[in-house]
């Protein structure tokens, strides 16, 4: 099938109109959700619906998209949504952060920082981060409205009863602007920091819960703790294996059956620009080129 | 006379006229007024369905009145905004359910529990949330090293003490109670007594308290009100209304009592 066979960027106008209003009120709001009517996507909800219809609605045909999971390029649900608006909105495509203008993205913020004019899309699974200590969606959105988030505090307070610490490690929940916590969707902690006056555009999109949440460029973004335990940043204590990179988020990566195992960055185009630029790593093969 | 000194000058703390809840035709209550002081305790009795609950559940908010006017410390609760309703529920006012099930959360830690109306204020310091915590627990009679163990792990009577300890942490003024020892066997319900009691007589907390059980009120209310078919009957002092009753019901409540 050919690309004519659709509108621009798979969605109609009228839906990509409602979209972008939606997407205007939530970032004259940061952080509060602003539902919207999510569409049937071609692809199954969990697999990015919110992120898809986000990105069409933002997308324009002079812009160059790229599209992560876990911050790899080359992985199936990256591999098939880049394609997906290849298809369907013909858009040049990049593995370049610094090249993108609009980047979608499952469970990661590129190292590389972003720019002014740059637009991240998050794929949201779950957009309501009190859900699992609230059930019920009239309360949460009423706990929302007069900012009583007291419960939230209660899960990092059972954390560290627990474990020690605060052990939520993933989808760590902050607070935008003073007023409304927020789900960053779940990128890892590590991450959280770079949440904060970004110059970029942050959209969030929860296809299956129809919600859009937002942070404009330079957002005051403050991640949830307790004075005399405050959040810490956290990554694996090692060095990337391949690039040697010691200040990017690592995957471990088991290389055998008697417990070896590598550790990599998870965010494939810093890791290969780095490595392009001569860094090598512990297990990096030793030629000329990677 | 049990009723407190300072409770005759005072202005009322709890000031409520003409309350009425309707179920469609029937009447859950019926233009209930009565005044209650700082440091009171307030009882009231009654048989299953004559409208104790449903008169303590409008009282603190859980449900609206369809008449009537409550005044706490002055101001029209019923008129307020919202926000500022549901910071009296989880500052100033506690509300202690029959079953401690409903007041808990059972998935979160006792020391979750009990921290989570401090957080809820504003409390961002672990360790003294934590203290006080600690501190609760043992005016209550739960081993410290019980802070950790999910309520679920809990004895009924212990799970009672914890929901009053979770109620009392932020310190209020107006303390609701729904049968607070229902459901406790008596050796545990005695003890429960003899701990709320300490706590009202030093907290110097107001108490409206609903029961079945007239010897609960005997030992914990200062005045008592007598309910039966959503109407007040009696009202007066503790003592006077269980050893010289006046109305025919309360009479027949009275005698009703088991003697051992």
């Amino acid at each position: 099938m050919t690309g004519q066979a659709y509108n621009f960027a798979y969605l109609d106008e009228q839906t990509k109109r409602m979209i972008r209003r939606a997407l205007l009120k939530a970032l004259a709001i940061p952080g509060y959700q602003v539902p919207f009517a999510s569409r049937e996507m071609p692809m199954p909800y969990g697999w990015g619906t919110g992120g898809v219809q986000v990105t069409a609605a933002c997308l324009t045909p002079d812009d160059r998209l790229k599209v992560i999971d876990q911050g790899a390029d080359d992985t199936t649900n990256a591999v098939s949504i880049r394609r997906f608006f290849q298809r369907t909105a013909g858009v040049e495509t990049t593995e370049a952060t610094s090249e993108a203008t609009v980047i979608q993205t499952r469970h990661r913020i590129p190292e590389t920082p972003l720019t002014e004019g740059q637009i991240l899309v998050y794929q949201v699974p779950i957009p309501e981060p009190l859900r699992f200590l609230e059930p019920r969606e009239t309360e949460t959105r009423k706990m929302h409205e007069l900012e009583e988030y007291g419960l939230m505090h209660v899960k990092l307070y059972e954390d560290i009863a627990r474990h020690g610490e605060i052990a939520t490690s993933y989808a760590y929940p902050v607070r935008v602007g003073g007023r409304y916590v927020m789900d960053p969707s779940p990128i890892p902690k590590f991450d959280n920091p770079k949440l904060g006056g970004n110059p970029a555009i942050q959209l969030f999109g929860a296809g299956r819960e129809a919600r859009i949440y937002a942070l404009p460029p330079y957002s005051d973004v403050v991640s949830l703790d307790f004075e005399d335990h405050p959040f810490t940043p956290s990554k694996t204590d090692h060095e990337c294996d391949l690039c040697g990179a010691g200040d990017s988020y690592l995957d471990e990566v088991i290389t055998d059956d008697r417990g070896a195992r590598m550790f990599v960055c998870s965010d494939t185009d810093f890791c290969a620009s780095r490595q392009a630029q001569g860094h090598r790593g512990r297990l990096a093969p030793q030629g000329d080129t990677p | 006379m049990t009723l407190m000194p300072n409770a005759i000058t005072a202005a009322p703390l709890l000031s409520v006229r003409g309350l009425t809840r309707r179920y469609g035709a029937r009447i859950g209550c019926a233009d209930v007024s009565f005044d209650l002081y700082p440091g009171e305790v307030l009882g009231i009795v009654g048989e299953s369905g004559s409208g104790k609950s449903t008169l303590l559940s409008c009282l603190a908010g859980l449900q609206p009145p369809d008449q009537g006017k409550i005044l706490f410390d002055g101001t029209d609760v019923l008129t307020l905004p919202e926000a500022e309703r549901r910071r009296l529920l989880r500052g100033d006012w506690a509300y202690v359910h029959q079953n401690p099930r409903d007041g808990l959360r059972m998935g979160v830690s006792a020391g979750g529990n009990v921290g989570e109306r401090l957080m809820a204020v504003g409390a961002r310091n672990y360790g003294a949330i934590r203290a006080t915590a600690t501190d609760w627990l043992g005016r209550v009679e739960i081993a410290a090293d019980r802070i950790d163990d999910r309520p679920s792990a809990f004895s009924g009577g212990m799970q009672q003490r914890l929901q009053i300890a979770r109620n009392l942490v932020t310190g209020p003024r107006l303390v609701f109670m729904d049968e607070p020892t229902g459901g406790l066997d008596v050796s545990v319900q005695a003890r429960l007594l003899d701990l709320l009691r300490g706590l009202v007589r030093d907290l110097g907390l107001s108490v409206v308290i609903v029961t079945h059980d007239l010897a609960v009120v005997r030992l914990l209310a200062d005045r008592l009100m007598v309910m039966k078919s959503g109407r007040v009957v009696e009202t007066g002092l503790t003592d006077q209304v269980l050893d010289d009753p006046q109305h025919a019901y309360t009479q027949l409540l009275v005698s009703s009592v088991l003697q051992v």
